[in-house]
């Protein structure tokens, strides 16, 4: 594979992407308002209610706004990577797709320029939240901004990688608002993004099980203690498997004899 | 030239040699497990655990930080602990149920209060010997001395008021009523001005000295907590006369207030039941002991932040930083 070509290739998906995003600025707004009313209006809602707690990466008590920022973050994360399947299918159904298909560089080379061209814009997001939730008193130390961003990245990567794989098996437009319901809303409320699996466990074993097999928990949790300057090395292991495996079968997914529809 | 080096060596020396040993501590008694732990603040964890007398509750050092009294309240004792050897030295007849105290001036006089017994003892901490018991309201609770030494304060929970006793003559000279449930009495630096923490009646009365008179009442208020949980109790004041912090119990924060226009600024979220503070040495932080979830929270003066919460013992009450 040609370096320079790849270059370009990437460049092209990138600035496609990109320009897509600046053209919907409602998307970069509703990705903004989204996780901001979260934490404005239903975190203040529920701080009472919430029992607080020292948990790890924290040193101290917190406010319930304090803990749901990281669950957020990846909150625009999830819903992107959602997006970017969107995005997928209706290129499928507009034809465009073909163009990028028909590029000489290998597909999996293809679909890898698409995740991070993604996790690129998603991040730009998470950033502009990050800065917004700063007037809510959630304020990480200054380099956890940057010990965050490969963990971002990682996770990024792990919800567009998702995105494409469902993109394989969506076949029409219509059915994206399956998405919501089977894979958004589940994976999001059944983690650790809104409260702690202590607090889960507390209420319910089986619920526990399942926030505690969701890759999402781990992707929460790896933002989570980077954004504090940490590492958690279960939830980089976690959502590096993950990433690897759902990259592999969007890669399969993507084979001449499935996209030739 | 070898004699500089030796001197500058002999210096190095001293300063690593001080260091070495003088870490700052703090001192927090914990009610229910009858121990003092203590934390070195530079590493921020708790280096010894000392066992004391039944249910220590309020803590204090001599000046020279030699010696730490602690009212052990259930051994009807207070306790004088040699801080070198963290041995217990002599115990000082303090009246029925001691539970907090304050240290006069003079290094001697310990004056105390017996919540059971609805009186002031005064003790001399080198005899031994009970200098006055003084009447005060039924179940007395928060003890000060002025730093000009002249007079005494002692709050009384179920009387509601502040008693005060001139010091030369060991004599009840005035009272003034305040709200309900008075915990904390804790003077100015200037001796000028008194501030009386009340645990229900949810207020903190800043009363002038010299009229004995109420001239502010501060309330408080925190976002999403009922203002039933917001319980006022330790208070602490920076030396430069800026702020005032006052621990506000199961309302889980401690309240900031500017010390000169005696308003509230801020509330610091901290652990369960707040209690009572100390700042450490150049009153960079306060520490505070949080009763329910067992730890010690330390808040940064600065960014007016609680930085860190270190596990105690159950129950922790009171705490003392000795300086380096």
């Amino acid at each position: 594979m040609n370096l320079s070509a790849a270059w370009h290739c990437f460049q092209g998906v990138l600035i496609r992407e990109f320009l897509r995003f600046i053209q919907q600025r409602s998307r970069f707004l509703s990705a903004l308002v989204r996780p901001l009313l979260w934490l404005v209006v239903f975190a203040a809602g529920f701080r009472a209610a919430l029992g607080i707690s020292i948990i790890q990466p924290y040193d101290t008590y917190i406010t319930y706004e304090t803990y749901i920022a990281p669950g957020l973050c990846c909150m625009i994360l999830l819903f992107n990577g959602m997006q970017s399947s969107l995005s997928m299918v209706y290129d499928r159904e507009m034809g465009s797709m073909r163009v990028l298909l028909m590029s000489p560089l290998p597909r999996p080379f293809l679909l890898l320029c698409k995740m991070v061209a993604t996790a690129l814009i998603s991040l730009t997001q998470v950033y502009a939240f990050l800065l917004a939730a700063l007037l809510v008193d959630v304020e990480p130390p200054l380099i956890g901004y940057v010990t965050a961003l490969p963990a971002l990245l990682l996770v990024a990567l792990l919800l567009s990688s998702l995105g494409l794989l469902l993109s394989t098996q969506i076949k029409q437009l219509e059915n994206f608002a399956g998405v919501m319901n089977f894979v958004i809303f589940p994976m999001f409320f059944l983690s650790s993004a809104l409260y702690p699996l202590w607090k889960m466990q507390e209420a319910n074993d089986w619920l526990y099980t399942l926030c505690a097999i969701n890759p999402f928990t781990y992707a929460v949790e790896l933002v989570r203690f980077a954004l504090y300057g940490q590492l958690n090395t279960t939830a980089l292991l976690i959502t590096l498997g993950a990433t690897a495996i759902f990259t592999s079968l969007a890669v399969l997914g993507f084979r001449p004899r499935k996209s030739g529809r | 030239m070898t004699q500089r080096t030796s001197l500058t060596l002999l210096t190095s020396a001293m300063l690593l040699a001080s260091s070495c040993a003088m870490a700052q501590l703090a001192y927090v008694s914990n009610e229910k497990d009858d121990t003092i732990s203590v934390i070195d603040l530079k590493s921020q964890t708790v280096t010894d655990t000392i066992d004391v007398g039944e249910r220590p509750r309020g803590i204090l050092f001599s000046k020279d930080y030699s010696k730490l009294y602690i009212c052990a309240s259930d051994s009807d004792t207070v306790q004088v602990m040699d801080v070198a050897t963290k041995t217990i030295i002599k115990e000082l007849p303090s009246g029925e149920d001691p539970e907090q105290f304050a240290l006069h001036p003079n290094d001697r006089h310990l004056y105390i209060s017996n919540e059971d017994d609805a009186l002031v003892t005064i003790v001399d901490t080198e005899t031994s010997e009970v200098l006055a018991q003084i009447d005060v309201g039924v179940e007395p609770e928060g003890m000060a001395v002025s730093p000009d030494g002249k007079i005494a304060v002692n709050t009384s929970e179920t009387t509601n008021m502040v008693h005060w006793i001139d010091t030369s003559t060991y004599e009840l000279v005035d009272n003034t009523l305040v709200d309900q449930r008075p915990r904390h009495v804790e003077f100015s630096k200037d001796s000028k001005i008194l501030w009386a923490s009340s645990e229900i009646g949810g207020t903190v009365s800043v009363i002038d000295v010299a009229s004995r008179q109420i001239f502010k009442k501060l309330t408080f208020e925190i976002k999403g907590i009922h203002p039933d949980r917001v319980q006022p109790v330790g208070v602490r004041l920076t030396d430069d006369g800026k702020y005032a912090f006052v621990a506000l119990g199961p309302a889980n924060h401690v309240a900031v207030v500017d010390a000169q226009n005696y308003e509230v600024i801020d509330y610091i979220l901290v652990g369960r039941r707040v209690w009572h503070m100390d700042f450490n040495q150049d009153q960079t932080q306060l520490l505070t002991t949080n009763g329910i979830s067992g730890d010690v929270s330390i808040i940064d003066v600065d960014k007016m932040k609680a930085v860190k919460s270190i596990k105690v013992g159950r129950y922790p009450w009171g705490v003392r930083v000795k300086p380096e």
